[in-house]
């Protein structure tokens, strides 16, 4: 009789289990994810200095953002960081890729040679290159050594030129892993096809730039998001190569929201300018996360 | 003609192109050892040979005095303790955090991917897109409410920020891994009256070796790279190793000592490099699953 009754309990209880041990991973994303950008949101409606404050006083926290110069700069940098980063990396990444697959001796050398900056904290890279960089130490001074007297390279030091700098440090971090997702989509690519257009007398030329890089287009959407969402995120590297100067001219929105926040005591701006780093990564990150998942499996 | 493997395309090139080809590979393979090699030459010379000297030649004496000066007397805030407490910070960071994430992505890809429910595909998109926030959007709240639990400036603090953090991640590699993985093998086994654990442990845990050493990868070398959190939320007593790096290598007083900056960023890049290194494969896939799907 108490048969059915306790199975019926078990199968329910197996009903719920799934459940049950997703429910701290789904709490905590609500919570630490979700509510925290409500809450972040909020703050910067609010009047909040050194600490939150729950008074509202509308779009003036927006309002004074866009009136101030160094907010202004952080934008223009991170234009000028964000597109070179972009361009250079998928340049150098899809150079490197098809180079590396015309069957290259030594490819198996090569490429982790092309890819370990990945695996080092932007601070090591920053470190690195804030001295390779430093005239007075660096590769100028080396060059001057090796009798290269009139070489002058001092961009680290020059308030119009020191952005230029994050970004070769960024692309020498950043380029040999765009070479990977270019190289796994190349060898992806049917042979067949390229047989076929070669026994048509295709040159080499036109075979990459009418058959091969038309196929290669998940891999530059990827490559796209991937480092335009970096880009956007780019903080330690800033901090480790120039500390944001010389000056305000490496100020990027990530270095300006923790500036604001927890230096200058001014948190409502604070959030706000990190309420505007969200929209401009949901802008890049919605439409692409959407059609990832919508493909059917 | 070509052989039974056929990876490259089969592209017809002539010598001088085969020759500019390898030119440009080797002049960007030094572009990208080049930072490596300064450090590593620079960090065994003696500061006078640096600020006098070339930062290509190699060492006229040899020592490795700012190693050990790096790693246990340095200059670090206001405590002459070297680099050693905050690298031991990051191990103990790093590994509850990495351990954490890891089992509860592989629950949360077997349940998303084995006993869907309504609404799962919006919940899995919610939790890839806390993926690619921009952290700052949750370091006010997150302060308050570190403070709030009595973890503010601790590692178990940190450990929490790491997980939380880190799930979107996890659970992203392992529902895409277990998605290609039969579903018919998992209602069978319900059949015969496997339960939900039991169905984990026996069929699918077994054959999750390859993901569960890409996730653990990834986890490592994200945490052990962290600095925005490191520098939000640890103490002086918790600090990770990439903060204290950064604050060896800004101090602005004294004499600038290169050399003992160099041993201690290797110090900081060292434990990833080797992972690295010893699993470069994994390495590689791991990166290119946290960007494409499947």
């Amino acid at each position: 009789m108490a048969r059915p009754v306790q199975s019926d309990l078990r199968t329910r209880l197996q009903e719920w289990i799934p459940k049950i041990v997703l429910a701290p991973s789904v709490a905590s994303m609500l919570i630490f994810v979700y509510g925290f950008i409500v809450f972040t949101g909020y703050l910067s409606f609010t009047n909040s200095r050194i600490l939150p404050s729950f008074d509202l006083v509308g779009w003036h926290n927006y309002w004074r953002l866009f009136q101030l110069p160094t907010w202004t700069i952080a934008v223009q940098n991170l234009a000028i960081f964000a597109s070179l980063y972009i361009a250079i990396c998928i340049a150098i990444g899809l150079t490197l890729a098809i180079f590396l697959d015309q069957k290259i001796r030594g490819e198996g050398m090569l490429r982790p040679i092309f890819l370990y900056p990945m695996a080092l904290s932007f601070i090591v890279t920053g470190t690195a290159w804030k001295w390779l960089l430093d005239p007075g130490i660096g590769i100028e001074h080396t060059l001057h050594l090796w009798g290269w007297e009139s070489f002058h390279f001092g961009w680290i030091k020059s308030s119009s030129m020191a952005i230029y700098t994050v970004v070769i440090a960024a692309v020498w971090q950043s380029s040999g892993f765009v070479m990977a997702m270019f190289l796994a989509g190349l060898r992806g690519i049917d042979n067949e096809i390229l047989k076929a257009a070669q026994m048509d007398g295709a040159s080499n030329w036109n075979l990459y730039r009418r058959i091969i890089i038309p196929q290669l287009r998940p891999a530059f959407l990827s490559a796209f998001v991937i480092l335009a969402h970096l880009a956007v995120k780019s903080y330690d590297l800033v901090i480790a190569l120039t500390g944001g100067g010389p000056g305000r001219a490496t100020e990027l929105p990530a270095t300006f929201m923790y500036s604001y926040t927890f230096t200058r005591n001014e948190m409502g701006v604070g959030a706000a300018s990190a309420v505007i780093m969200l929209m401009t990564i949901a802008a890049i990150m919605i439409p692409y996360l959407y059609a990832e998942l919508k493909e059917p499996k | 003609m070509s052989g039974a493997v056929d990876t490259g395309v089969a592209i017809r090139t002539n010598r001088v192109t085969r020759t500019f080809i390898y030119l440009f590979l080797l002049l960007f393979a030094l572009f990208y050892l080049l930072p490596l090699a300064v450090m590593l030459i620079n960090s065994v010379k003696p500061l006078s040979e640096i600020t006098g000297g070339n930062m290509m030649a190699l060492p006229n004496v040899w020592t490795f005095e700012p190693w050990r000066e790096a790693w246990s007397s340095a200059q670090i805030g206001v405590q002459p303790t070297g680099l050693r407490p905050y690298f031991i910070n990051s191990i103990l960071i790093v590994v509850p955090a990495v351990a954490i994430s890891t089992i509860m992505g592989a629950l949360n890809g077997y349940v998303l991917t084995k006993w869907r429910f309504r609404g799962d595909t919006i919940l899995f998109g919610m939790l890839l897109f806390s993926c690619f926030i921009p952290f700052q959007i949750v370091l006010i709240p997150m302060a308050r409410v570190l403070g709030m639990i009595g973890l503010a400036g601790s590692v178990p603090g940190l450990i929490l920020v790491h997980v939380v953090y880190g799930l979107g991640f996890t659970t992203l590699y392992f529902r895409n891994y277990y998605s290609a993985f039969p579903t018919e093998l998992v209602r069978a086994a319900q059949i015969d009256g496997a339960g939900f654990f039991r169905i984990f442990y026996r069929i699918l845990l077994p054959l999750s070796g390859p993901i569960i050493v890409v996730t653990i990868i990834w986890q490592f070398t994200n945490i052990w790279n962290d600095f925005l959190f490191g520098s939000s939320f640890a103490g002086q007593a918790s600090q990770p190793m990439t903060v204290a790096l950064n604050n060896l290598v800004q101090s602005s007083t004294g004499v600038k000592a290169y050399n003992v900056h160099f041993a201690g960023a290797i110090l900081a890049a060292l434990p990833t490099l080797i992972v690295y290194i010893v699993s470069g494969r994994f390495f590689v896939r791991g990166l290119m699953a946290g960007s494409v799907k499947g």
